[in-house]
């Protein structure tokens, strides 16, 4: 009987070689897999352990954490101001998760970051307990107030502040916002209620859409601006005050249909200068038209255009299609058709006209800190792309800065600072029966030549008569007081 | 049946080591050890938990070390050449089961579980007395092959036991309890386990030859006849009814388990691994066709997520979803390599059970894979001490005894183990000496005992040769 107890024996060992096996593939091999598996409860009861880390504008915190009674979650995470900061810090929620940079930044909130492991570890021999790092955002605490209380007095929309030179991302507006303190903690009664009510599904406003960046709009009229640089760019025309060749009414190239100007305005053969400061839709169709889908396409793409920008917040990508034909391009290039732009993105625009050409990679994350302040990381200004030269970004400013000065967008005008922008207004809907977006993008430039900002505002669905809905009239002010807000700021 | 006791046993084998020393010694110094081990880890407990050493470390210590140095001296006296790396090897286990029972008695999210550490003690000791219970009255394994048929019947009444109306408890889905007021409840199933393969044994050794050698050849496999197949198709039915019954999986597997390995013992034919695999794959998935708690089980091993999702979700589908499977494997991914340290972990998430059926989970987290690996090495070492006593044992009743138990023990790690480690689908079973459970406990002390009898019979030097009475009457004659 002894030779079927060895085989025995060997199988008892096979059996404890699976387990051991399986024992090392569950915690060596998916170990970490598991260990930071979202739905792992151990992840939450981590990240709220200790006290979190701080997101800063302006040397404040605009976070804060709370010591609460529970088994699981010591800390709960509060917000000063929240509505108004949320599409910038996102939600830290011990029931349900974090996004944004509380998100992305959660390994130097909690302290977890390998980055502060050492510190972590002097905390430990010295007795101290584990602190998170802080987040020291580019946010300008003035600029975004004035957006946020902007965007309130006049409806749903999105304001983008960026400073055109380094790209750092001075305001970022969303209204309806949320409170992330509704729902930072994990009561049943409270906040679950406050979360379900917040949710699409219940909320047809949806207050959870960060739309300064993840929402795409119609740019409207504010495209032309897009236009114009390629029209410079690719050598089209070379003048702002040169007559084009723009016959009006403008009848699309392959169609049938005349492509009609907003009300009377003189667009035939008008200049750029001219054809920007009325908003000429038969001027610029037929840029985009003459130059066609490819190199509208280049353009627009060095802008940003077609790619999700990371700030380090994800966005949305803006759409300039590529298989259109000539009268799809022509609406494309006025900013209809498929044209579709987050606020961020027509904010990366004008900031790029600015910078004299240069689009700096927009950014909100300016220093990542240990808890006792120390620069674990900074972030350094990044060139982008060069959407247009030195020479004819100037030429687009020069322009942009008539339709500021005695155009559509007199609403803007700061006394002493030299403002360019442009209107838009954005016709969505079937036949466009709803209410337009109305746009407005600008900069500010001081008498040093400098540009200390550029902002891009949207605002949807004004209850407002459709006829008094203009970039001009409902955009306009806000980013107006959005760049007084910044060049105060800077004095 | 019982003839055998006196029959000349240094003809049968030459594997026993005939004059071996005792290594009575031995044990004593990996008893200190055994103990030691769980005192520190206790001690480490506390520390880590309340800042402080526990007050119940010296009681803790001298309760381990009391039940040590009895089985001890119990084995000295009454076994002495009895294997010694058994009775340190089960210590170990179940002092270290005792420190992680009380680590989870002091959770926070088990609010239920409170006292649980000193009733595992108080069963462990139980389980040692009856250890030297069975040393000390259980003087030859070999009385037990007069009880085979009284084994069997035993056996059966005992897996019944459970679904007697108003006795049985469904706890959780499985019928394997029975309640004794006054005394909570009790697993009949584990001790059913040692009785049915005494059964086995003796039954294996009468029949073993007309089942191995009469039988056809078909295809390079031996084929028994119909008639030898009886048996193994009587077993393979209780199973399935445990199964079906009981819904009880692990046990069912176990003895079916149990049965297939001492008949191929018995009889060397590989023909009846075929078969037993076979016919356990066939009745498994029989049953799971219609077995909505068995249907669960495999969903859950085979998405554990999903089903944490559902279980999270409140799916009211008339299935008991349960979150435990996910819970656990999250448990020993957070453990990692080197773990949390004891009572530094959250496996006390997994909520249910978390102190039985999925003790190893705690390890896990909190000892890493450093610390399983560690435990189940240490399961492993006494299968192959038990599998290694069935070798040296000098009667066919021994070994088929020893590598009946050895072989359901290995098995029971091995379900229970993998089961919570997601390699196979859960059943609930406990891990032996380390789970809470009284039943579970003193079911294994008692195996340990048999095996630790079996095993001193075996390494016990042959006795001198009885003097010769009529040697001496021819000297007195001799001229």
């Amino acid at each position: 009987m002894n030779k079927p107890l060895r085989r025995i024996a060997i199988f008892c060992g096979l059996l404890v070689l699976a387990l051991l096996i399986r024992d090392n593939w569950i915690q060596y091999v998916q170990a970490d897999e598991l260990r930071t598996d979202k739905a792992n409860r151990r992840v939450t009861i981590e990240r709220y352990g200790t006290p979190r880390g701080n997101i800063i504008v302006d040397g404040k915190a605009i976070t804060g954490s709370k010591e609460t009674s529970g088994t699981d979650f010591k800390f709960k995470r509060t917000y000063t101001n929240g509505p108004m900061w949320a599409p910038v810090t996102g939600y830290a929620s011990q029931a349900f998760g974090a996004n944004q940079l509380e998100s992305i930044e959660d390994g130097i909130l909690t302290g977890n970051d390998d980055r502060l492991f050492f510190r972590n570890t002097l905390d430990m021999l010295t007795g101290k307990e584990r602190e998170g790092g802080n987040v020291v955002t580019t946010l300008n605490a003035a600029a975004q107030k004035a957006a946020y209380e902007g965007l309130k007095d006049r409806g749903k929309g999105a304001v983008v502040a960026l400073e055109p030179s380094t790209g750092k991302i001075l305001a970022l507006a969303s209204f309806p916002s949320y409170d992330p303190s509704s729902f930072a903690g994990n009561s049943t009664t409270t906040d679950s209620k406050a979360w379900t009510k917040l949710q699409k599904k219940n909320n047809p406003d949806d207050p959870m859409l960060n739309r300064a960046l993840r929402e795409v709009y119609p740019p409207g009229s504010t495209f032309k601006v897009v236009t114009a640089a390629a029209a410079l760019e690719h050598g089209l025309y070379t003048d702002a005050d040169a007559k084009t060749d723009s016959p009006d009414p403008w009848v699309m190239e392959g169609t049938t249909t005349k492509l009609p100007n907003e009300g009377n305005i003189p667009c035939k053969n008008a200049t750029l200068r001219v054809a920007l400061k009325f908003s000429c839709n038969t001027v610029f169709g037929k840029v985009g038209s003459d130059l066609g889908n490819d190199k509208m396409l280049e353009t627009a793409k060095k802008f940003g255009f077609t790619e999700e920008q990371f700030t380090p917040t994800r966005t949305s990508a803006s759409v300039f299609s590529d298989d259109m034909n000539p009268s799809q391009t022509a609406l494309s290039s006025i900013g209809q058709f498929n044209t579709a732009a987050t606020p961020l993105q027509m904010a990366m625009v004008a900031s790029a006209v600015a910078n004299n050409g240069t689009l700096m990679k927009p950014y909100m994350i300016d220093e990542l800190q240990t808890n006792n302040l120390d620069a674990i990381e900074k972030t350094d200004p990044e060139e982008m792309s060069k959407p247009l030269s030195a020479e004819n970004a100037q030429k687009l400013q020069s322009m942009m800065e008539t339709v500021v000065e005695d155009g559509t967008g007199k609403n803007a005008q700061i006394s002493g600072v030299k403002v360019g922008g442009k209107t838009g207004t954005a016709q969505h809907g079937v036949d466009n029966s709803e209410n337009p977006y109305a746009w407005f993008i600008s900069y500010a430039k001081l008498d040093d030549g400098s540009a200390p900002v550029a902002v891009a505002v949207v605002v949807e669905d004004q209850n407002a008569v459709r006829d008094d809905i203009s970039g001009g009239g409902l955009a306009a002010p806000i980013a107006k007081s959005v760049m007084e807000a910044v060049i105060k700021s800077k004095k | 049946m019982s003839s055998t006791t006196n029959s000349p046993t240094h003809h049968t084998s030459t594997i026993g080591a005939i004059g071996a020393p005792s290594r009575r010694n031995t044990e004593l110094v990996l008893l200190a050890f055994a103990v030691v081990i769980p005192v520190f880890a206790y001690a480490n407990v506390g520390l880590a938990m309340n800042d402080e050493v526990p007050a119940g470390l010296l009681g803790y210590g001298l309760g381990l070390g009391l039940l040590a140095g009895i089985g001890h001296l119990a084995v000295r006296k009454f076994a002495p050449y009895a294997d010694p790396l058994m009775l340190p090897l089960a210590t170990l286990l179940n002092g270290l089961g005792l420190v992680v029972i009380w680590r989870l008695d002091q959770s926070k999210r088990l609010s239920n579980y409170a006292d649980a550490a000193p009733r595992q003690l108080l069963y462990s000791a139980l389980g040692v007395a009856l250890l030297v219970a069975v040393l000390i009255f259980l003087k030859d394994h070999r009385v037990l092959q007069r009880y085979t048929y009284i084994s069997m019947a035993g056996a059966l009444f005992l897996l019944i036991l459970p679904l007697v109306p108003g006795l049985g408890a469904n706890i959780y889905g499985a019928k394997i309890w029975i309640n004794i007021p006054g005394l909570g409840t009790v697993q009949p199933g584990e001790f059913a386990k040692i009785v049915l393969a005494v059964f086995f044994a003796g039954y294996l050794m009468v029949k073993r030859d007309a089942l191995a050698l009469a039988s056809r050849r078909f295809m390079g496999l031996y084929l028994p006849r119909g008639r030898d197949l009886g048996p193994i198709l009587v077993v393979w039915v209780i199973s399935i009814l445990i199964l079906v019954f009981e819904t009880d999986l692990g046990t069912s597997l176990l003895f079916f388990g149990m049965f297939v390995i001492m008949l191929y013992v018995a009889t060397e034919r590989t023909s009846w691994i075929v078969f037993g695999l076979l016919m356990s794959a066939v009745g498994a998935v029989g049953v799971a066709s219609f077995e909505p708690h068995i249907q669960t089980r495999v969903q859950a091993w085979l998405d554990p997520a999903r089903e944490f999702q559902l279980s999270r979700a409140g799916v009211q589908d008339g299935i008991l979803h349960s979150e435990q499977a996910m819970q656990a494997l999250w448990a020993f991914g957070s453990g990692g390599t080197l773990g949390t340290g004891l009572g530094q972990g959250n496996s006390d998430l997994i909520g249910f059970a978390a102190n039985s059926d999925f003790i190893l989970a705690t390890f896990g987290e909190e000892l890493g894979l450093a610390g399983v690996m560690a435990i189940l090495l240490l399961y492993g070492l006494i299968v192959e001490r038990g599998v290694r006593t069935a070798l040296a044992a000098r009667d066919p009743f021994g070994k088929l005894l020893a590598v009946g138990l050895s072989g359901a023990f290995a098995l029971q790690v091995f379900v229970v183990a993998g089961g919570v480690m997601g390699l196979i689908p859960l059943t609930g079973m406990t891990l032996p000496f380390v789970a809470y459970g009284g039943s579970s406990v003193i079911a294994n002390w008692a195996l340990i005992g048999i095996l630790l009898r079996i095993s001193d019979t075996a390494r016990r030097p042959a006795p001198a040769p009885a003097p010769n009475p009529d040697a001496e009457m021819t000297q007195v004659v001799r001229p």
